[in-house]
C-alpha cells in the first residue's frame, strides 16, 4: 500500500513533467533559441487590444515571445525601476523624464498619440458639455459637493499616466489636488484600476471620468457614457516605448527590448498604429507619431531615429 | 437580467465548444495548482508527521500559530514572494517573477500550513487503540509510523483536497507575482482562471467570466467526488 502510494505520487509528477515538456517543445518548434520580451504596458495600450496587434507581427519577424504586464504607468515604472521587465510602454512625460533623468531608463521614443476625452452620462446632470476640460472639471466638483447631488465623478486612482492628467487638469483648474479634491466627498470616486474596468465602473455609477479616447471608443459599445469634452490643449496624450537601461540593469534582455522599440516606430508599424481600429470603430484610436512630433511637442530624434 | 441570461449562454457555448483559450486557462490553473499542491505535501506530511510524533517544549503553541496560517491572507503571501523574487529582491537574479513558476511558489507557500495542520489532525485522530495495539505488539518506529499513516490516509487525502481548493481558488497571489500574462505560448502564460475572472468582469466581458467560474466550479466539484470516491472504496 505504501509502495502504491509512492509510485502514485511518481506517476502524477512525471505526467507533469511530461506535460510541461510537451508545451515547451509544441511552442517552440525553431532550433534557435526564442527571446522573451518583457514588457510592462499602461493599460490603455492592452485594453484597446493593439498590443495583441502588434505582437505576433513582432515574435515572427524577430523569433521572440512578448510577454506583457498590463498596469497602470505608476506600476509600469516601478516595474522599470526594479529591473523586473526589459521595456516599458507608458504615456506621463514628466514621470518618463525623471525615470530617465534617474538612469532607470534609456532611448525613449514616442510611437502614438491621441487624445483624453471626458466622458459621462447623457442626461449630463454637472452640464460640462462643450466647456473647457478646466471649467468642466470646476463644474463637476461644484455639482458634485452640493447637497443631494448625483453627480460622481469616478478617478483611475491607481497613479497611472491618466490619473497624472487628471491631476494636471484639477491643478489647472486652480484646485489642489488632495485637499480640494481627494476626499472632499463622495462625489469624488478613487477606482484604483486599469481604465477599462474605470469605465465599465462609472457606467454603472453612471458617472463622469477622464478616459483616453483610444479605450473609451474600444469599450463605446458595451458603454451608456457619452463624451462631453474632447477640446484642449491639455487633453493631448503620448505614448512612447523606452528600454530600461542595460547599464543599470545588465542582464536585461537589451538587443529584443531595442528591437522592440525601433519596431514601434518603423514606418510599417506607424501605418498600423494609424489605422488599427478604423474598421471596427470607424475612426482611429492612436494617431502615429511619425509625422506629427511638432505637434505633440517632441524632439524629431525620438519618433524618427532608430536606437542604435 | 437579460445580461446574465445572455452571458449563460454564451459561457455554456464556450465550454461545450472547448473553447481553447478558456480551456488553456483552465489547464494552466490545474497544472500550477496541482503542483504546489503536491510540492506542499511533500512537504506538509513529513513535517505534520515529525510535529504530531515528537514531544516537545511549545508544541501546543506552534500548532495554534499553524492553525492561524490557515487564513493566511493570499495578496499577503502575493507580496511576500513578489518581495523576494523581484529583480530588486535576495532571489531576483532567478528571474522568476511573472512566471508560472513564481505562481507554483506563492501557491505552495499559500497552502503548506493548512496541509501541515490538517496532516497533524489527521494523525492525531488516529483511534489511540491502534496506537496502543502497534506499541504492545512490538511495532518498530517505522512500522509505527507506517501504520499510523495508513489508518489516516483518506483524512491526509481530504486535507490535500483541501489544500487544491485553496490554491486554485486563490486570486490575490497569481496576479500580484504572476502578472495575467497571455502570451502566445502556453508556458510562458501566467493567466489562469481566477485571474481572467478578475480582468474579464473589469473589462465587461461577462459571458467570459461566467464560462471561467463554471469552470472553475466543475474542477472543485471533480476533485471533491475523486476524493468522496476514494475515500468511500
Amino acid at each position: 500500500m505504501h509502495k502504491r502510494i509512492i509510485f502514485a505520487v511518481a506517476a502524477v509528477m512525471v505526467a507533469l513533467m511530461l506535460i510541461c515538456g510537451c508545451t515547451g517543445t509544441t511552442s517552440d518548434p525553431t532550433p534557435v533559441e526564442t527571446q522573451q520580451l518583457r514588457i510592462a504596458t499602461t493599460t490603455s495600450l492592452y485594453d484597446t487590444k493593439l498590443l495583441d496587434h502588434l505582437t505576433p507581427i513582432f515574435e515572427e519577424k524577430y523569433n521572440a515571445e512578448v510577454l506583457i504586464v498590463s498596469a497602470g504607468t505608476g506600476k509600469a515604472i516601478e516595474y522599470g525601476q526594479n529591473g523586473d521587465v526589459d521595456v516599458l510602454m507608458v504615456h506621463d512625460r514628466a514621470r518618463e523624464d525623471a525615470f530617465l533623468a534617474d538612469g532607470y531608463g534609456t532611448d525613449r521614443r514616442v510611437f502614438a498619440y491621441n487624445y483624453f476625452v471626458l466622458v459621462g452620462p447623457e442626461s449630463d446632470p454637472a452640464g460640462i458639455k462643450g466647456m473647457q476640460p478646466e471649467a468642466a472639471f470646476t463644474a463637476i466638483r461644484e455639482t458634485g459637493m452640493a447637497d443631494g447631488s448625483d453627480v460622481v465623478f469616478v478617478s483611475r486612482g491607481d497613479a497611472s499616466g491618466t490619473h497624472s492628467k487628471e491631476k494636471a487638469i484639477w491643478k489647472g483648474a486652480g484646485f489642489n489636488y488632495s485637499a480640494d479634491v481627494q476626499g472632499s466627498g463622495d462625489w469624488y470616486q478613487e477606482a484604483g484600476t486599469g481604465m477599462g474596468a474605470t469605465l465599465t465602473m462609472a457606467n454603472e455609477k453612471q458617472a463622469y471620468t477622464l478616459s483616453d479616447i483610444g479605450t473609451y471608443l474600444a469599450y463605446k459599445g458595451d458603454l451608456d457614457l457619452v463624451t462631453l469634452v474632447d477640446e484642449g490643449d491639455i487633453l493631448l496624450n503620448v505614448y512612447c516605448a523606452m528600454q530600461i537601461n542595460p547599464e543599470k540593469y545588465p542582464d536585461i534582455n537589451s538587443t529584443v527590448a531595442k528591437d522592440w522599440v525601433n519596431f514601434m516606430i518603423s514606418d510599417d508599424v506607424q501605418k498600423e498604429i494609424a489605422s488599427f481600429g478604423v474598421d471596427q470603430y470607424g475612426q482611429p484610436l492612436f494617431y502615429a507619431a511619425q509625422d506629427d512630433w511638432e505637434k505633440i511637442g517632441v524632439p524629431q530624434a525620438e519618433v524618427k531615429d532608430p536606437i542604435a | 437580467m437579460y445580461e446574465i441570461i445572455e452571458g449563460f449562454l454564451e459561457a455554456i457555448r464556450l465550454i461545450v465548444t472547448l473553447d481553447p483559450d478558456v480551456m488553456a486557462i483552465a489547464a494552466r490553473s490545474i497544472i500550477i495548482s496541482l503542483t504546489a499542491t503536491i510540492i506542499a505535501t511533500l512537504f506538509a506530511v513529513p513535517l505534520g508527521a515529525a510535529i504530531n510524533f515528537s514531544t516537545f517544549p511549545g508544541k501546543k503553541s506552534l500548532i495554534n500559530l499553524i492553525q492561524t496560517l490557515y487564513s493566511l491572507p493570499t495578496v499577503v503571501v502575493g507580496l511576500l514572494i513578489f518581495l523576494l523574487i523581484s529583480r530588486v529582491g535576495p532571489f531576483g537574479f532567478l528571474r522568476l517573477l511573472f512566471t508560472p513558476t513564481a505562481m507554483v511558489i506563492a501557491q505552495t507557500v499559500l497552502v503548506l500550513p493548512i496541509l501541515t495542520g490538517l496532516t497533524i489532525s489527521a494523525l492525531s485522530g488516529v483511534d489511540p487503540v491502534i496506537r496502543d495495539t502497534l506499541y504492545s505488539l512490538g511495532a518498530t518506529r517505522l512500522q509505527f509510523l507506517i501504520n499510523i499513516m495508513k489508518e489516516a490516509r483518506f483524512a491526509i487525502l481530504a486535507a490535500v483536497a483541501v489544500g487544491f481548493g485553496r490554491a486554485i481558488s486563490e486570486v490575490g497571489a497569481a496576479i500580484l507575482v504572476g502578472g495575467n500574462i497571455m502570451a502566445s505560448s502556453f508556458a510562458s502564460s501566467t493567466r489562469v482562471l481566477t485571474t481572467a475572472i478578475s480582468l474579464e468582469t473589469s473589462m465587461g466581458n461577462i459571458s467570459q467570466s461566467i464560462a471561467l467560474g463554471i469552470v472553475l466550479l466543475v474542477i472543485a466539484l471533480g476533485v471533491n467526488l475523486a476524493i468522496a470516491r476514494v475515500q468511500h472504496r
